[in-house]
């Protein structure tokens, strides 16, 4: 049977139109729901205090201050490790066997259930290091996680810079290094801060292995080896036992805008410094 | 005719198992301009690349032979590549600023060669302007290099070499990419540069040889066919494949 060109492009067209809109149709009904239910709940008092009662009453400031914490170990740990491992596969090593194992752990390491690192996480710096329930050993599990994700876009971005400002760097004189510094790693810094946005994303949304390795208290974090509850758990532990379905909402709810926040922020950031460029 | 600036002696250059340059022999003197031409894949590239030793990149590239400048083989153990480069400089085919602004791109050579800001500033400057750059920039150092129209960012890629005041200049098609007002205005930067420098052109049509050069080359599949002064090959090459090639029997 043939069909008119015009018609499957029109058939074409309102699949792909359907499928847009119902994705966004989707994720928006999940958001304005949350904050909708959420956000009467977020007030100064919310946002300040530490909970209280369970979390029955009171706010979430300790949880806030967690979350932040756990996200920023996580980060400032796993960012150069994941941009070096980048750096090392695309400019210092050709393909051959060790790119390939590093190439296929750090695979592997995206595919393990979350739940996994925590198990790891409470073994290992929990209680092997005695670093105790605390926001050092949660973050430390958490930046194992996000690796993957920070080598893979990191890669692919410095793989995506011409190979010709490399050579223009070398034929101005310059080291390898200089190629690297001078045009390789600027160019290919907006596709790395995207990765580093995505696994603060997923560091800010992690409960599984956060709760094995951070633990679940409400003090506010002392210093990095308090133990600590972060925004995702809380809203976990409040929503699954019950405990009070509003203050689990307006977590949620913060924990949206605060996602958002750092996504504009970030981005911000990025874009001036790239636009001195482009 | 003073001595021969760059000296190339039975140069072999061979990539993996393909052999790009066979045996070549070349001289050039100081300020004047050689145009080495010749059909796609003929080692013109590859000869320019092993002259800064762009090649040593490839990974899987193979030289033989001896390129002296000024008498010194390059290829000797104790060269410093680095320094080859800043003296040898090369603009490419296709026009690659650098993601950063115009006088940032130009400052690049100079400031990875340690120069104090003061003396940055003033080289930028006296690059720009030898390039025939400077009146269509110097409002706009600050902006992007990316905006500058094609044959802007070919000048600039130009007078970023200069940046690095070297002595020998490389030039791989450079207007290959470009219209021909801009064309003609590189054509003009180079006849003036040449009183400073070796210029090493590979041109991307026959007539620009013919409008440029002093002496020319003509390479076909990585042999040296022939070479002379540009006003005896083209009136009377020696070789049947060069004037078939100059007349436009074939290429």
């Amino acid at each position: 049977m043939r069909v008119n060109p015009k018609t499957t492009q029109r058939i074409a067209k309102v699949l792909i139109w359907s499928s847009a809109v119902l994705v966004i149709v989707i994720l928006l009904n999940i958001v304005f729901y949350i904050l909708i239910k959420g956000i009467p709940q977020i007030n100064w008092q919310f946002l300040t205090e530490i909970p209280r009662n369970m979390g029955r009453s009171g706010g979430i400031s300790s949880t806030i201050v967690g979350t932040l914490l756990l996200t920023l170990v996580a980060v400032v740990i796993a960012t150069p490790f994941g941009i070096g491992t980048a750096f090392y596969l695309t400019e210092y090593t050709r393909e051959g066997r060790i790119t390939r194992i590093i190439r296929f752990s750090a695979e592997s390491l995206a595919g393990i259930p979350s739940i996994v690192y925590g198990l790891f996480g409470y073994i290992f710096f929990v209680t092997y290091l005695k670093l105790g329930w605390s926001v050092l050993s949660g973050g430390l599990t958490v930046a194992i996680m996000i690796l993957p994700t920070i080598i893979r876009t990191s890669e692919e971005s410095i793989r995506a810079v011409p190979h010709l400002y490399r050579e223009v760097v070398f034929s101005l004189g310059g080291s390898k290094w200089q190629t690297i510094t001078k045009a390789v790693f600027p160019s290919a810094l907006p596709g790395i801060a995207n990765g580093i946005i995505l696994s603060i994303g997923r560091c800010v949304a992690e409960t599984a292995a956060v709760i094995l390795t951070a633990g679940s208290a409400l003090r506010m974090p002392s210093s990095l080896l308090s133990p600590t509850r972060t925004m995702a758990v809380h809203f976990y532990i409040l929503a699954r036992e019950g405990i009070s379905m509003e203050k689990a909402f307006g977590t949620a709810a913060l924990l949206i805008i605060l996602i958002f926040l750092i996504n504009v922020v970030f981005n911000m950031l990025v874009n001036r410094y790239v636009a001195k460029g482009r | 005719m003073n001595q021969s600036k760059i000296i190339i002696k039975e140069l072999n250059f061979s990539y993996k198992e393909k052999l790009a340059i066979h045996g070549l022999n070349l001289e050039v003197s100081a300020n004047e301009i050689l145009a080495v031409f010749g059909p796609a894949n003929s080692g013109i590239t590859t000869l320019l690349r092993s002259l800064n030793r762009l090649g040593d990149l490839i990974p899987e590239a193979h030289m033989e032979g001896e390129i002296l400048i000024d008498g010194k083989n390059i290829y000797a153990p104790d060269v410093n590549v680095t320094e080859l480069r800043r003296r040898v400089g090369m603009v490419f085919d296709v026009p690659t600023t650098l993601p950063m602004s115009v006088f940032d791109n130009i400052a690049l050579g100079p400031r990875m060669g340690k120069r104090s800001k003061a003396e940055v500033t003033e080289t930028v400057e006296r690059a720009l302007r030898m390039a025939a750059l400077w009146d269509e920039v110097k409002d706009r150092l600050q902006t992007p290099a990316a905006r500058l129209s094609g044959g802007q960012q070919q000048r600039l890629c130009i007078a970023r070499v200069l940046a690095l005041e070297p002595e020998v200049i490389l030039l791989d098609r450079p207007c290959s990419a470009l219209d021909p007002v801009s064309t003609a205005k590189i054509e003009d930067s180079l006849r003036e540069l040449k009183e400073q420098f070796t210029i090493i052109i590979a041109p991307h049509t026959v007539q620009q040889a013919a409008r440029l050069a002093d002496k020319v080359a003509f390479m076909l599949m990585g042999n040296l066919i022939e070479t002379g002064a540009a006003e005896q090959i083209f009136a009377d090459p020696k070789d049947k494949r060069t004037s078939d090639y100059i007349t436009g029997r074939f290429g």
